[in-house]
């Protein structure tokens, strides 16, 4: 899980008594208030979506990820099924949600998650995409050059591993299961849960070494 | 960013040429960033408008604005301009409120 | 009718449609013209074609994923050979492909 995805950080951004609003912020107000006085939406309604929206983290994410590793046949059922698998560990899952795939990282594949065409995320379990993962430069490089963008996250892929690359185009949100890291073999689930980053569950780094959790969080 | 490699659409990126970095860094979203993607999520509750009218919206925007906006600029013209299409909006009146409020 | 008939099964090589309509699609331009493998039907989805303008989607368009060598996708892919990539893909922009790469 990442530092970045601790809501008092977002909560400092947002106040700036100083700043001039932007023309896009100010156009953005207009839109909603327009709506609001035109009783097509409340602001309330708004705001509760904003407060559920910023309460998300990839927590959910790591959690099935960590009961994967664990548990072979709640893997099984997770592949085949992951809405009900997930809701086995009491995560809702919005009946709006696009269906969920999972893809299991083994040492001979790696699987890193795009969407070329716009920014299709596994929301329900992940939270709000990163802003990399919406960005030009992720979009455009990593269907072509995979290898030399997980260089970039610090990932180095033997040549002898095969890097498959899925571009979510459709009606499918993936979530990839990283490999279980060395020397966790006495660990517990929540132990577990705290290595699963939510980069590695997009696929490109992997999750945590036990002993490393400290540095790569800070 | 430059301009399109070929006559594709401002949205497909995949291969599309370009030499620059991933910035993996995170930036936290601003107030008005939350309430536009809070804002497109409730109207496709609603019905108003749905994910797959969001992205014809997004990808219709010229390429020069789409590579000069922001992710959330690009949500909120696209939400406009579908809300001005359904005429539940117009554009003018949107002008002039964003206008007062400055 | 509500839903089309799945004319593929995992395993078969296809090729995607070269196609760049003016309206909404789904199939990336780096795709188009390229032959693939059949990896796995999902089953029928709504037609996104139909749906960006506000209209049902039906009849449902049977969707796969399809797998790409990615030395075949980018020729000068600086990757391994045993690369590869796969799209989800609406079966209207598919054809069957007889021949190889």
């Amino acid at each position: 899980m990442s530092e970045h995805d601790h809501p008092h950080e977002h909560a400092q951004r947002d106040f700036q008594p100083d700043e001039e609003p932007t023309a896009s912020a100010l156009r953005a107000a207009a839109i909603e208030a327009l709506l609001t006085e035109k009783g097509v939406v409340a602001r309330e309604e708004v705001t509760r979506v904003v407060e559920a929206t910023r309460a998300q983290t990839p927590q959910a994410g790591a959690a099935v990820v960590a009961r994967a590793w664990s548990d072979p046949a709640y893997k099984e059922r997770l592949k085949a099924r992951p809405f009900e698998a997930i809701a086995e560990l009491g995560y809702d899952i919005p009946i709006e949600a696009p269906q969920l795939y999972v893809v299991e990282n083994s040492p001979a594949q790696r699987n890193v998650i795009v969407c070329t065409l716009c920014s299709c995320y596994p929301r329900a379990l992940l939270g709000p995409p990163p802003d990399w993962y919406k960005s030009l430069a992720y979009r455009s490089r990593v269907v072509v050059e995979p290898r030399a963008v997980l260089r970039e996250f610090g990932t180095v892929v033997p040549d002898d591993v095969e890097v498959k690359v899925w571009d979510s185009t459709a009606d499918l949100r993936f979530l990839v299961i990283p490999e279980r890291p060395a020397g966790t073999e006495g660990l517990g689930e929540d132990a577990l849960a705290g290595l699963v980053t939510r980069d590695s569950m997009i696929g490109v780094s992997d999750a945590l070494a036990p002993e490393g959790a400290e540095v790569r969080a800070g | 960013m430059s301009a399109a490699p070929d006559d594709r659409k401002p949205h497909d990126r995949g291969g599309w040429p370009t030499d620059e970095h991933v910035d993996t860094h995170d930036h936290a979203h601003l107030d008005w960033e939350w309430r536009t993607d809070a804002l497109v999520r409730v109207l496709s509750a609603k019905g108003v408008i749905s994910t797959d009218q969001m992205r014809r919206a997004i990808e219709s925007l010229p390429l020069e604005r789409y590579e000069a906006s922001s992710y959330y600029e690009r949500w909120s013209a696209a939400l406009e301009a579908l809300l001005v299409e359904k005429g539940l909006l117009a554009a003018a009146e949107v002008d002039a409120r964003a206008r007062g409020a400055a | 009718m509500t839903e089309a008939r799945a004319r593929f099964a995992p395993g078969d090589r296809v090729r995607v449609r070269r196609e760049y309509p003016p309206t909404h699609f789904r199939t990336p331009l780096y795709a188009q013209g390229k032959t693939g493998v059949v990896e796995h039907l999902y089953g029928a989805y709504r037609n996104p074609e139909d749906l960006a303008y506000a209209r049902d989607g039906l009849p449902k368009a049977p969707l796969y994923r399809v797998r790409f060598e990615q030395t075949h996708l980018w020729p000068e892919y600086a990757g391994a050979a045993h690369d590869t990539l796969c799209i989800d893909l609406y079966d209207h922009w598919l054809e069957p492909s007889e021949g190889g790469l």
